[in-house]
């Protein structure tokens, strides 16, 4: 009941939040919702089946501009083939796990670190593909991303729409779809986590030759979480391209990977809140520093001298934030506060009840 | 022809500065079973220490402390972090390794800025002749100070009580505990150890032909992460042979990419990685690594 009220409250806010606030916190927000979805599919990967991947940036590399060849209109110099954008951004999600597919090979194959290091490969080779493959990536200049047209709604500027007084630009528009998108995502990994894959990603990542023993076909289960992960990714892509209105190879980087990466541990390994939560501080945290630079002692506005820049302070960070996290709160933030909700309430009298000793602690077994 | 044998030794050269840094990742994977994505930070502690201190103290002083340092760093995160974590998951650990690599590269490259720092090595751009084949002398003495390292790395762990004791934590940590090796200990210097030889390869990363150090050095380091697994994770001989797989592969790449421009341009930069998943492709454990074989 209160579950209930809690989040009809949570989806109320959200929902009122183009109606008062500017630009900067809807694209900052917008931002946050691209790395949410990222960081669903990474958490899968990496927090549910025990896969590292460090090659998560490819994947939103290929939906975002994958999104950008199937919509554009071809030009002399630019591929593109002028598909409906709707369209489009379902194929550019496909495309991405097409591409997360024939990395099958090895992500069924490795596990664990194993897998993180062979991923590095698709984020130097894609960066090589994007800076050279100028025909269709338009090479270090990036390329425009077309405004999304679903059933004849423009997620663009024109045709001038006003809400309630407010005027209702690419940011509000995209606010919502981004709120649709993200809901869906968190819906959908849910039911994986919950239902038999997610039982069989869990044993996999707890036990490799337990699960190969009950049945579960370890290699088919880590590539096909592999190409849902890159899917996630694909569709962050999409998102981000939209928000950007450009895409950039540069942007997408071993740094974006990283981050990721830092999200799911911050926010707690394996569950889809932790990735909603750990994305949401990750990507507001240097846009928070960058709003109040002034009054922040230490960090200094950017591109003055001297000082540090609210994005490295925002790396520095979370950078800390994971390496705490994994120290002192196993589980992240959302361990946190579960940890905090399921307090037993304290007992009045000293009751000598049995309390589990250390040693009844299951050792951790190889 | 000539052209080949320069980039052949170029290559051989660069790949035992490789192995350098993949020894390193190594032996801290022997000792802890942690893949430490922190590896490119600690080289870029170091080199950036003896780029700053050479003016100061003179380039062997700098050089000493610059590896020192490292060493400490190294042994520093081990004491600090990974020995306090307490995690069920080795893929968790790494994870860890990488909010430290985090935050030292982004302090290390906020001070570097956008500068290029020279190493102030007394080799300077000077070149060797042999018949028609020109050399620069940092790669010659690259190739020797990493030989010697390696060769001593392993005359050590093969026959001193601390390589004996290393070997055994890693073949099976409990009973070595058992027979009076310091588990901590170990660990730790295998650390400081990976730590020390990471800075010496800053200092070969850096130096001519490369213009210095700047804020992408910690990128170059990340080509000996394909060196150490294509070689196997837990194989000193696959890290030696995967470094010099990988600076061959990268210096002919790079020499002849005129010829492959359908390939595009740096293709030199990636063609480590595809060697990598090359290798992958058919050998998943690397070329000399162990097949993990289950009893159940």
């Amino acid at each position: 009941m209160y579950r209930c009220l809690a989040w009809t409250g949570v989806a109320a806010v959200l929902f009122l939040v183009p109606f008062y606030l500017d630009g900067f916190w809807l694209q900052t927000g917008l931002f946050a919702m691209s790395a949410a979805i990222g960081a669903i599919g990474i958490n899968l990967l990496t927090g549910a089946t025990g896969q590292l991947s460090m090659g998560h940036a490819f994947f939103l590399a290929v939906g975002a501009y994958a999104y950008v060849f199937f919509s554009a209109e071809p030009t002399a110099k630019l591929g593109g083939l002028g598909l409906p954008t709707g369209l489009a951004a379902v194929l550019a999600v496909v495309v991405a796990g097409v591409a997360g597919g024939l990395f099958s090979p090895i992500a069924g194959r490795l596990k664990g670190a194993y897998l993180g290091i062979a991923t590095f490969a698709l984020i130097f080779g894609g960066q090589h593909v994007l800076f050279n493959a100028e025909h269709l990536t338009g090479g270090f200049n990036g390329r425009a991303v077309p405004e999304l047209d679903l059933f004849g709604f423009s997620f663009g500027d024109t045709p001038a729409l006003v809400v309630l007084q407010v005027p209702f630009g690419t940011l509000e528009r995209l606010w919502f779809l981004g709120l649709a998108l993200v809901a869906l995502s968190i819906v959908f990994a849910q039911g994986v986590l919950k239902g038999r894959p997610g039982r069989a990603m869990n044993t996999i990542r707890d036990h490799e030759i337990a699960a190969g023993v009950m049945g579960v076909p370890v290699a088919r289960y880590r590539a096909g979480v592999f190409v849902l992960s890159s899917m996630y990714g694909g569709l962050a892509g999409v998102l981000l391209a939209l928000v950007f209105q450009r895409t950039v190879p540069e942007y997408f980087g071993v740094l974006l990977s990283l981050d990721y990466l830092a999200m799911i541990v911050i926010g707690g390994l394996g569950s889809v809140g932790g990735a909603v939560g750990g994305a949401l501080f990750v990507s507001l945290l240097p846009q928070l520093l960058t709003k109040y630079s002034d009054s922040i002692p230490l960090v200094a506005a950017p591109g003055t001298p001297g000082g540090v820049s609210p994005a490295e302070a925002a790396r520095i960070l979370y950078g800390a934030a994971v390496v705490t996290v994994v120290l002192f709160l196993p589980g992240g933030l959302l361990g946190l506060i579960r940890k905090i909700r399921l307090r037993p309430p304290r007992l009045r009298l000293p009751l000598s009840s049995p309390s589990p000793s250390p040693e009844t602690r299951s050792p951790h077994v190889p | 022809m000539t052209t080949f044998v320069e980039l052949l030794v170029n290559g051989i050269s660069i790949g035992a500065v490789y192995a350098l840094i993949a020894l390193g990742f190594v032996i801290i994977f022997k000792a802890t079973e942690v893949v430490n994505f922190a590896h490119a930070s600690l080289l870029l502690a170091g080199g950036y220490l003896v780029a700053r201190l050479w003016p100061l103290v003179g380039f062997w002083a700098a050089l000493l402390i610059g590896v020192a340092a490292a060493a400490l760093v190294a042994a520093a995160i081990e004491f600090l972090v990974i020995r306090r974590a307490d995690v069920a998951s080795h893929s968790v650990l790494a994870i860890v390794t990488i909010g430290v690599d985090i935050v030292i590269t982004t302090e290390l490259t906020r001070q570097i800025g956008t500068d290029v720092l020279a190493m102030g090595d007394p080799w300077g751009s000077e070149v060797v002749r042999f018949g028609g084949v020109t050399l620069a002398e940092t790669r010659i003495v690259a190739l020797v100070t990493a030989a010697a390292l390696i060769t001593a790395f392993l005359l050590a762990f093969k026959y001193t009580g601390w390589g004996v004791a290393m070997r055994a934590a890693a073949e099976d940590a409990e009973t070595a505990a058992l027979m009076g090796v310091r588990l901590g200990r170990v660990s730790m210097s295998a650390w400081a150890v990976a730590g020390g030889l990471a800075a010496v390869a800053a200092l070969f990363l850096c130096v001519f032909p490369t213009p210095g150090l700047d804020r992408s050095t910690s990128l170059v380091a990340l080509k000996a992460f394909p060196a150490a697994i294509l070689g196997g994770l837990d194989s000193t001989t696959g890290a030696l042979v995967g470094g010099l797989v990988i600076g061959v592969t990268e210096s002919m790449m790079s020499g002849y990419q005129n010829d492959m421009v359908f390939l595009g341009r740096g293709i030199g930069d990636v063609a480590p990685f595809l060697v990598m998943l090359v290798i992958l492709l058919i050998r998943p454990a690397g070329l000399f690594g162990t097949k993990e074989l289950a009893r159940v």
